[in-house]
């Protein structure tokens, strides 16, 4: 499947100036998005597999080392064990990581270290988390990512901007980057935690779409608060509004928070019924996570063999 | 399918709740069920009834239909039962209903595998509203057990209550049914409706694991049948009943005269709307949880969807949208969405009603998805391009269709949610606190859920206005319906009311020789009688005092008209009503020798005695007008981030049959409450005294009274009541008039199930009766969740 890349579109001040999110209301829709749907049996171990080929394997540390991001992208050449994937039979599918996300500085360790595999390198490459280097230097790193082998890069928004409700700032600083990404794919990190109100995180998202992203993101990870599903909600909602308004299918990623297999498939519950199973493709849906490979792996074994699983016997994320 | 096939589909699944339990538990019972009465399981006198599944056609069990007999028996247990549960401490009683919540919970799971199996509900339903809603009502009332005697001082219980319920949340309504009955003091002969006995016949089996004391909860199963020998049951203090509006009436008219109290909580035609400022996807969801909220067999079901012109089309987009997303299929499936109609007969009727209804114009657009091809299953349905005069706009469909309306200013949209004879819910969404309340304010009915839909709780009162019926379950409101006044010290036992004879009229000249002829007063003025008859007001010696009007059919008309015209006055401030009302006062005492001087020579009493009547009128007067802006309504505590408003809102336009004794007294006792909450009243005066009545005109006329808030019209209670009794733009009916006019006053009430408040055929001491519950008789609750989040 090929996704019709965003080009964006001029920033509609009037639209974004109308959204408004209900939080009680949200909340109470968010709330049933796990208890409304279940995936069980056969179904479960599908779409367990499924999740692997959403996750963004990252690590974002200040003591990341060359070998540590090489173990990293090791893991993503074998995210399942062999013989657990047999005993499911599902060992003709392809699963991989959607990427691997990483520094900039370590992109060139990554892209080799991954070679043949067809997983891309993501980047965390503008002043990240915070944002507040400036924009000269940001729109470097990102040259330098790309130049690298990145092929997406995560950016994250100066949060003032949408705090002080200057979209036009905003949505002149997404586009500089989207510019300077050229073939590489852009994820807008909104930093939701910081955004204040839900309706801060719509008008965010669209005019981050609007400047031409090619996925909306929630969170650094650094954020106290990270991906959650009002969040989300929000987020894929305006992913919707902007699909009817321009036909671009823009992708999600939820980062952080998102640890455990039963979140992952509930937050795939969500992907399908609100923006519909063509989601459920990397191309537009990612998880930004590391740990959640590690119990995937577990439910996985479980399902193949009917015992509960040993976190030791799975290989280290 | 195989893993790998999955994987590119990414198909749900099913995903089956074990129903292992529930079946065992009917095993156990040999799938063969007997009465719960007295604390013992009992062999019906009538037939058995099967209980199917609606979802796949299974005999589940077979149900004993009770027979009057039966009933009998059941009423004899609960009043047997009675003495000893009313003796016991609020706290003993606390203890039971603690226990009962807690069984809930620790059954909840076979509880909600069952009910969705009887009913057809889905598991996620039951699991995640019903049966924690059942637990949360039983730890609630288990509070007021407590709180009843401090918190509810002045009030006792009413003795055994007969409680009907319907099939659409079984448990739930039981628990709303029991729970406050209990806490209360009362006994209870419950009857669960025939499709859907199974958790009331478990619960039966809770109770005794409480050791709840034998006969103070007896589970009777059946058809109407059953709920007709119910409701006739002399023993049987209070009926409260969930239902049908057509049941309901039926219910009212079989009680007439008996002295039985009621509650209904009947049908509804919710409107749902939606401002172009709303949060629209929210909103869709908000419909989702209206209509296709069990099956769309809901009463305060929000299904009739208002939408602002403006962003109609791109609201009806989504909305289909999303009604494509939607799972029907099997209740006990976790991954669905909706499940089966509750039996054939509703899923036939709805079905043909949806067809004839499409005769009338409108467009139907059913949700495109997989259906499954057995059971009584229907596709979500959205109706749109109808107008208020098509029958599936103005009917209850009871069942998983919206139907659709646009509207292009809030005005228009108040005008269209108040076009029905219901008065049940409603469902406002705007992110405009302005609008939304002012929605909430206007709108008639019983709740009101600001940006939220199908929101309950048991601290929070639930009940309708118009023909949704009256009284209300949960909160403080709900308790008071299953109480009344303490009797008074020393006059415990009530006189039955004196039967007045006329005196006969010994000469036509008139006593102090001028002709005096009052006409009503009707529209702020003084209006000759439509019939121009008049008749003699007759002094205890027979002379002749003055003559009367005689009203008629029409003068009740007219008087109600110019009520209907009087608008402002409910939305006036407390604190204007309260100025007139003192007002009134004020210049009634100007005028005390003159009115005493009247009171005596119609009744004959002593002038001390009269001047004391018109004192305490005076007294009256200055204490509902006291009472106008302190009269506050409160804020409940649900257990979600909300402000729920509960309002003290005027019932109408209230008749009022006055006392026939107590000319001004009675007259003054009646009227002042009525006007002082804001209601307009249209009220008969004593048909032997009239005169006190007539020369408050001038009284009224002086006072600032807005033209239309008091209309009076004299004449004979037997022939204007039930013309008053009757009218369907009257709201409520007080009547305080002559003997044995209850039964015919309750009959009549039916055309538009006004409330009904009467001396029940016993003496009223007027020098004593006022207070709070005369302002609460003249008013009723509104509750409105008002979510909030920045």
């Amino acid at each position: 499947m090929s996704i019709v890349r965003n080009p964006g579109i001029p920033l509609d001040m009037k639209y974004v100036g109308g959204l408004q999110i209900n939080r009680s209301a949200l909340e109470r829709r968010a709330s049933t998005l796990g208890t409304r749907r279940s995936v069980k049996k056969d179904n479960q171990t599908a779409w367990l597999l499924k999740a692997i080929t959403f996750i963004d394997l990252t690590t974002l540390a200040g003591d990341d080392t060359d070998g540590r991001v090489r173990r990293l992208c090791t893991k993503a050449r074998h995210p399942v064990r062999a013989d657990v994937l047999k005993m499911l039979g599902a060992e003709g599918l392809d699963i991989k990581p959607g990427a691997v996300c990483v520094y900039n500085n370590f992109v060139k360790t990554a892209v080799q270290a991954l070679e043949g595999t067809g997983i891309p390198v993501a980047a965390v490459s503008t002043g990240f988390p915070a944002g507040h280097t400036p924009l000269g230097t940001r729109l470097s790193e990102i040259r330098a990512s790309v130049k690298a082998g990145a092929k997406e890069i995560d950016i994250v928004i100066e949060r003032h901007m949408a705090l002080n409700e200057d979209w036009r700032a905003l949505y002149n600083m997404v586009k500089r980057c989207r510019e300077v990404c050229g073939d590489a794919h852009i994820k807008v990190i909104l930093a939701t935690g910081e955004l204040g109100t839900l309706t801060n995180v719509a008008k965010a998202s669209m005019v981050s779409m609007m400047a031409g992203a090619d996925f909306i993101k929630t969170s650094t990870g650094k954020e106290s608060v990270n991906a959650t599903l009002p969040v989300s909600l929000v987020m894929v909602r305006m992913i919707r509004e902007y699909l009817e308004m321009t036909g671009y299918k823009i992708g999600y990623k939820p980062a952080g928070g998102i640890s455990d297999a039963k979140t992952a498939l509930v937050y795939m519950s969500m992907m399908k019924e609100e923006l519909g199973g063509e989601w459920l493709t990397p191309e537009l849906f990612r998880f930004g996570a590391s740990s959640l490979l590690g119990d995937i792996e577990r439910q996985l074994e479980h399902r193949a063999t009917g015992r509960y699983a040993a976190a030791h016997h799975q290989s280290l994320v | 399918m195989s893993v790998k096939e999955i994987f590119e589909t990414m198909e749900y699944g099913s995903a089956p709740e074990s129903d292992a339990e529930a079946k065992a538990w009917l095993a156990s019972h040999k799938k063969q069920f007997e009465l719960f009465i007295g604390g013992k399981w009992v062999k019906a006198s009538g037939k058995s009834f099967a209980a199917n599944s609606p979802s796949s056609g299974a005999k589940l069990a077979m149900i004993s239909q009770a027979t009057k007999a039966d009933i009998a028996k059941a009423v004899k247990a609960a009043d047997t039962a009675g003495a000893s549960w009313r003796a016991l401490s609020g706290h003993a009683r606390a203890k039971y209903l603690y226990a009962l919540a807690r069984l809930v919970q620790k059954h909840a799971r076979v509880l909600a595998v069952l009910e969705s199996m009887d009913n057809g509900k889905p598991i996620r339903e039951t699991r995640d509203i019903d049966i924690p809603l059942v637990a949360r009502h039983f730890y609630h009332h288990a509070g007021w057990a407590s709180l009843r005697d401090s918190e509810l001082s002045g009030y006792e219980p009413l003795g055994v209550v007969g409680q009907i319920i319907p099939w659409n949340f079984p448990l739930l309504m039981m628990a709303w049914k029991i729970a406050p009955a209990l806490a209360a003091g009362n006994t209870v002969v419950m009857k669960p409706a025939e499709q859907t006995s199974l958790t009331a016949l478990y619960f039966a089996e809770l109770c005794m694991k409480a050791g709840l004391p034998d006969g103070v909860v007896n589970i009777v199963t059946g058809d109407g049948e059953t709920g007709q020998a119910i409701v006739a049951h002399k023993g049987i203090s209070k009926i409260a009943f969930t239902g049908s509006t057509e049941v309901g009436k039926f219910i009212r008219k079989a009680t007439a005269g008996s002295g039985k109290d009621i509650t209904l909580e009947l049908g509804g035609k919710s409107p749902f709307i939606v401002f172009s400022d709303a949060d629209l996807d929210s909103a869709v969801e908000g419909v989702v949880n209206a209509i296709w909220f069990n099956q769309g067999e809901v009463c305060c079901a929000g299904s009739r969807l208002l939408v602002s012109e403006a962003i109609a089309d791109k609201f009806y987009k989504k909305l289909k949208r999303r009604m494509d997303k939607l799972r029907v299929g099997d209740p006990l499936d976790k991954t669905i969405d909706m499940g089966s109609l509750v039996d054939k007969t509703q899923l036939t009727r709805i079905q043909n009603m949806v067809e004839a209804g499409l005769k009338e114009g409108g467009e139907i657009y059913q949700a495109n998805i997989p259906m499954p091809n057995k059971g009584c299953f229907m596709r979500p349905t959205l109706i749109t391009g109808v107008d208020t005069a098509c029958t599936l706009v103005r009917e209850e469909i009871f069942g998983p269709v919206m139907v659709a309306m646009t509207f292009r200013t809030p005005d228009e949209a108040i005008q269209l949610a108040n076009n029905t004879r219901y008065g049940l819910a409603a469902s406002v969404w705007s992110e405009n606190i302005n609008t939304a309340l002012d929605m909430a304010a206007r709108i008639k009915a019983g709740v009101i859920w600001v940006n939220s839909t199908n929101q309950l709780d048991a601290a929070v009162g639930f009940g309708g206005m118009r023909e949704s019926g009256y009284g209300r379950e949960g909160g403080r409101e709900g308790m008071l319906a299953y109480l009344k006044p303490k009797a008074k010290s020393g006059n415990s036992d009530a006189q039955p009311i004196a039967v007045i004879k006329p005196t006969a009229l010994k000469s036509n000249a008139p006593v102090d020789g001028i002709d005096k002829t009052a006409k009503n007063y009707v529209g702020g003025k003084q209006a000759r009688p439509d019939g121009s008859s008049v008749m003699p007001v007759v002094s205890p010696e027979g002379g002749l005092l003055g003559e009367v009007g005689r009203g008629n059919r029409k003068d009740i008309r007219n008087a109600v008209e110019a009520a209907t015209k009087s608008a402002k006055w409910p939305s006036s401030t407390a604190h204007l009503r309260a100025q007139i009302i003192y007002y009134i006062g004020e210049n009634l005492d100007a005028r005390k020798d003159e009115f005493a001087q009247r009171i005596k020579s119609m009744t004959g009493c002593t002038l001390s005695a009269a001047k004391k009547e018109v004192a305490l009128s005076v007294e009256r007067l200055f204490f509902y007008a006291g009472f106008a802006d302190k009269f506050d309504g409160a804020v409940h505590a649900p257990p979600v981030r909300d402000i729920a408003i509960a309002m003290n809102e005027p019932i109408g336009i209230v008749g009022i049959v006055a006392p026939q004794t107590a000319p001004l007294l009675g007259f003054i006792s009646t009227l002042a409450p009525v006007i002082a909450t804001g209601n307009r009243a249209v009220i008969i005066p004593s048909d032997i005294h009239p005169l006190a009545a007539t020369d408050f005109y001038q009284i009224l006329e002086t006072s600032d009274v807005p033209a239309g808030v008091v209309n009076i019209i004299t004449g004979e209670h037997d022939v204007l009541t039930p013309t008053l009794a009757e009218h369907d733009e009257v709201n409520a009916l007080w009547y305080f008039g002559k003997a044995g006019g209850v039964a015919g006053v309750e009959a009549a009430s039916i055309g538009n199930l006004k409330q009904v408040w009467s001396h029940k055929e016993q003496q009223i001491d007027w020098a004593t009766s006022y207070g709070r519950r005369f302002m609460e008789k003249a008013s009723q609750v509104k509750n409105v969740w008002v979510p909030y989040g920045a």
